[in-house]
Formats: C-alpha cells, structure tokens, sequence
C-alpha cells in the first residue's frame, strides 16, 4: 500500500505546531497503524529528520499508552485501540490525518504525545481500596456475587488511554472518570470509600479543566473497551448519593 | 439544567394541552385563560396562583440559561484547540442544543410581547380575550412561520434534554435506556405536535372569528 500521511508536528509545548505531509509506501495491510508509523520513522530517522513521536507500549491492546486521532476519529475507525487498528481497515492511496488528543487538560508535549497525567491525578484522588497491604487475601474471605463481579469488570476494562475525552466535543472527562468510580463502588471492597472517593474524584476532574459532560455520547463511541455510557449515570447518581450523605452529616 | 429543564418541560405539557381548548371555541377558551388568573381561589388571593407560577417558572428560565452559559463556557474552553480533521458528530439534536435553546429563548421572549403584554402584537390586541388575540397571530404569515419554527426547535430541544436529564440525575441505566429514549421522543413529538395544531388550526379555517 502506498499512502498520504498528513501528521501533526510540534516541536515541543510551547512551540506552534502544524501538519506535515508524507509519502509512505511499501505498507503492508497486515501491518498494525504504529507499524506503519515504525516504517516512516526509520526513513525519517536515515534522512537525519526527527521522528514523529508518539505514545505507544503493549501493543496488544491493553495498557492504555497509544492515542491518535486518525481522520478525526479517536483510535481511528474500528473500535479498537491504535495499536491493534490494521492497515486493512484503510485503502490503497488513502490521505490518512492523525492528530494528537486534543484537550486542554492533555498539554501538547511533542507531536503527537500528549501529557495524560491529569487521569493520573484524578486516579490518586480516590482510585483506591483501603486495603491492608501484604500477601494476597484468600480469595473467598469476601464473597462477590457473580452480577456485581460483571458490572465491576465491565469498568474495571478501561485503560485509561483518554480516547473518550479526546473523542469528546466538550473534552469531558466522564466517561474515564465514570468507569474508575463504579469499579470499586459496586464492590464490597470498595465500600468504605464509596462516598469520598466519588466526590474527590469528580471534584479533582473538574479542577484539572476537562469539559463538562452534555450526554453527546462521543465517548462511548469511541471507547476501545466499549465502557457504556450508562456509567457516567451510574457515577451521577453515585454522586448524588454521596452529596445527600454528606449533607446528612 | 436538568433540574430547571424539567420544571419548564412540565409546564410546557400542561401549556399545550390547556391550548388545544381553542379548538373548542371562544367561550371556552377564553374561560379557561380566566381561570388561570382564578384558580386556588379562595384560599389563593386573585392571580395570585398564576404569578407563583411565572416566579417558578422564571426562576427556572434564569438558572437554566445561566447554568448553560458556564456549561458551554467550561466546554469551549476545555478544547482550546480544534481538530484539523473534523466530521459530524452526534445526532442532529445533540448538536443543536446550544443554538436550539437560544432560539428558544428569543422566541419565549417574543411570545410575551405578543400574547402577554401584547406589545408586538399584529391587529389589536385585547386584553381578555386570549382567544381573539391567538387568531390575530395565526392570520399572519410570519406569526405562523415564527411558531412552528419554534415548536420544531422545541421538539429536538426536549429530545435530548429529557433523555440527559435523566442520565444527569442519575435515574437511567442499561435496562432502562431504550424506554427513557422512547418517553423523550413522544414527549418530544406531543409536544411539538400539541403547539403546533393551534397555527394549523387557524391557518385551515378550523379556528377562526366565528
Ligand atoms: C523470576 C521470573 C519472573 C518474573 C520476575 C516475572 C515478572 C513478571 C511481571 C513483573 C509481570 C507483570 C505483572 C503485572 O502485569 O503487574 C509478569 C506477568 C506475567 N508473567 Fe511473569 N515473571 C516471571 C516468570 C514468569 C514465568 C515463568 C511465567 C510463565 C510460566 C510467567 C508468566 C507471566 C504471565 C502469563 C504474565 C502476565 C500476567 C497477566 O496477564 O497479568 N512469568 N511477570
Ligand atoms: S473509558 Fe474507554 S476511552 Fe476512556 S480512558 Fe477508559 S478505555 Fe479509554
Ligand atoms: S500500546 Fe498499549 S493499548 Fe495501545
């Protein structure tokens, strides 16, 4: 295959950055878009040019690292991470845009990396079990009935990789913010927190500047592990609780 | 939002179908305006219901359209920089809602200074005598478009808006979903269909002097 890569370049954060026009050719389908991306790199990097930069770990799908807005879709156009999108979902001769996440809560870093560390943060302010740390508890000591396990898993699949606030017009965090939450709140491990921890996290969400959520549904379209949007009513009315809770007090 | 947004969807219901009374004639229409200003009596003074109503109502109007302010404001600052690669997104209610409740806005505006205070409205207009004023209205071409074009937007407004309402306040869910999306629709569609029938009604003859 023989395409037209129009990529986003930027120096660093503070510099101005564009599109950049390339040839790529000798692309084969069965390659991933990363790989692809390897192939312009090596020739940028014999030509003495700087490569493009950009985010990338597994490469299997499920650590949350790759990003890229392709032809303006978040992960480009099958439901699937960037690394695991193949090139056969593109045809022979294609212009393919790819752009970073764009959000002001994801600073630009260097072409097409973006500083996600606000998830991070949101994830600090109350991502956690108060555990005691040590082995392993026996796995029966706390019984989870099989219902709550899949509403737990189902939340507990997003990566963090942001694609929904890059996905969103509004450069809402819900969606992230949302799946972190329910996961623990329906577990019985969960519990002791289940108040402060949505409150804290919603409260460090809006205070790293992501948009507010108007139901769109751009983030569940987007998101590679398919979190429903249903969880963001989930975490709403699990924030509602815990105000009307904290206000009993 | 979704909060004031309910509260004036709930007047909106009970606006349209006080409404279609005009298809009943003049007497009735016109005794069920007076009883709007009579209702509560004796315990409510005269009127006093229908200006609880109004505070309410725009109360309502002012923290919805505040709450949108800082909302768009919080969500166009959110994404300083915007895709080079754009595509449409969303359904075509979702996208409007901004514009859509602008438009709104201008038109509630308008509304009053028609068929409230009677300030721009076409022919004389007579306090009184809703029934007389509304046919005033519809017997112009611009009266009909202006409220249909409203209505429309109306529709597409509480499509969205009843439906997010709900997932604001948390009462939707996966199994739920399909049956919130339906009540929005027909609430959407009822709505817009109720208002709109007094125009039409006019415009075919149906509602007129005699
Ligand atoms: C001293 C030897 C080993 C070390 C230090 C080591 C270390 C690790 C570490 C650090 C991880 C990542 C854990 C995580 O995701 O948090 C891992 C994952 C894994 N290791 Fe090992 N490992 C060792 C031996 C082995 C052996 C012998 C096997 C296979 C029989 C094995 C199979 C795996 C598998 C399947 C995973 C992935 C688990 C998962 O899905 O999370 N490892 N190992
Ligand atoms: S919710 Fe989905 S899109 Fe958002 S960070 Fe998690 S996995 Fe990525
Ligand atoms: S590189 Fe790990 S999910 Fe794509």
């Amino acid at each position: 295959m023989k395409l037209t890569l129009r990529v986003w370049r930027q120096k660093n954060a503070r510099a101005d950055g564009a599109m950049a026009t390339y040839e790529v050719d000798g692309v084969s389908p069965d390659m991933s878009f990363l790989e692809m991306l390897d192939v312009l790199n090596e020739r940028l990097a014999l030509d003495g040019e700087d490569p493009v930069a950009f985010d990338h770990d597994c490469r299997e799908g499920i650590c949350g690292a790759c990003s890229l807005v392709i032809n303006g879709d978040a992960h480009g156009p099958e439901r699937t991470t960037t690394c695991q999108l193949h090139m056969r979902s593109f045809r022979d001769g294609d212009t393919i845009d790819v752009e970073p996440w764009r959000a002001a809560a994801f600073p630009v870093v260097k072409d097409l990396v973006v500083d996600r560390s606000a998830l991070d943060r949101i994830i600090q302010a109350g991502g956690y079990v108060t555990a005691p740390t040590g082995s392993a508890p026996e796995a029966h000591a706390t019984p989870v009935p099989k219902p709550v396990a899949d509403q737990a898993f189902e939340h507990a699949e997003c990566i963090g990789c942001g694609a929904c606030v890059a996905a969103c017009p509004n450069g809402a965090a819900m969606l992230f913010t949302s799946a972190k939450v329910n996961h623990l709140n329906v577990l019985p491990q969960g519990a002791p927190e289940r108040e402060t921890r949505v409150l804290d996290m919603v409260a460090q969400m809006d205070g790293e500047g992501f948009g507010g959520c108007t139901l769109t549904g751009e983030c569940a379209t987007a998101c590679p592990k398919g979190i429903p949007l249903t969880s963001i009513t989930r975490m709403n009315r699990e924030w509602l609780r815990a105000t009307r809770k904290a206000s009993d007090r | 939002m979704a909060v004031s947004g309910l509260v004036m969807l709930l007047y909106l219901v009970v606006h349209m179908i006080g409404n279609l009374e005009i298809y009943f004639g003049a007497g009735e229409f016109n005794a069920y305006a007076h009883w709007l200003r009579t209702v509560g009596e004796p315990f409510m003074h005269d009127e006093w219901t229908l200006w609880l109503v109004r505070v309410v109502l725009v109360a309502a109007v002012v923290a919805h359209a505040v709450s949108a302010y800082q909302l768009s404001r919080r969500d166009i600052r959110a994404r300083p920089t915007p895709y080079v690669h754009r595509r449409r997104r969303a359904s075509y209610a979702t996208r409007t809602m901004r514009w859509g409740g602008i438009i709104l806005g201008l038109f509630v505006v308008w509304h009053l200074l028609d068929l409230t205070t009677g300030t721009v409205h076409a022919g004389g207009f007579q306090p009184g005598h809703p029934y007389q004023n509304v046919v005033d209205t519809f017997s112009t071409w611009y009266g009909d478009v202006v409220y249909i074009v409203a209505m429309l937007a109306l529709g597409l407004h509480v499509r969205h808006g009843f439906w997010s309402a709900a997932q604001t306040l948390g009462v939707g869910s996966g199994a739920r979903d399909r049956a919130l999306k339906t009540v929005a629709d027909v609430l959407a569609l009822l709505l817009t269909a109720g208002f709109i029938a007094v125009p039409v009604g006019v415009m075919t003859g149906v509602v007129s002097w005699r």
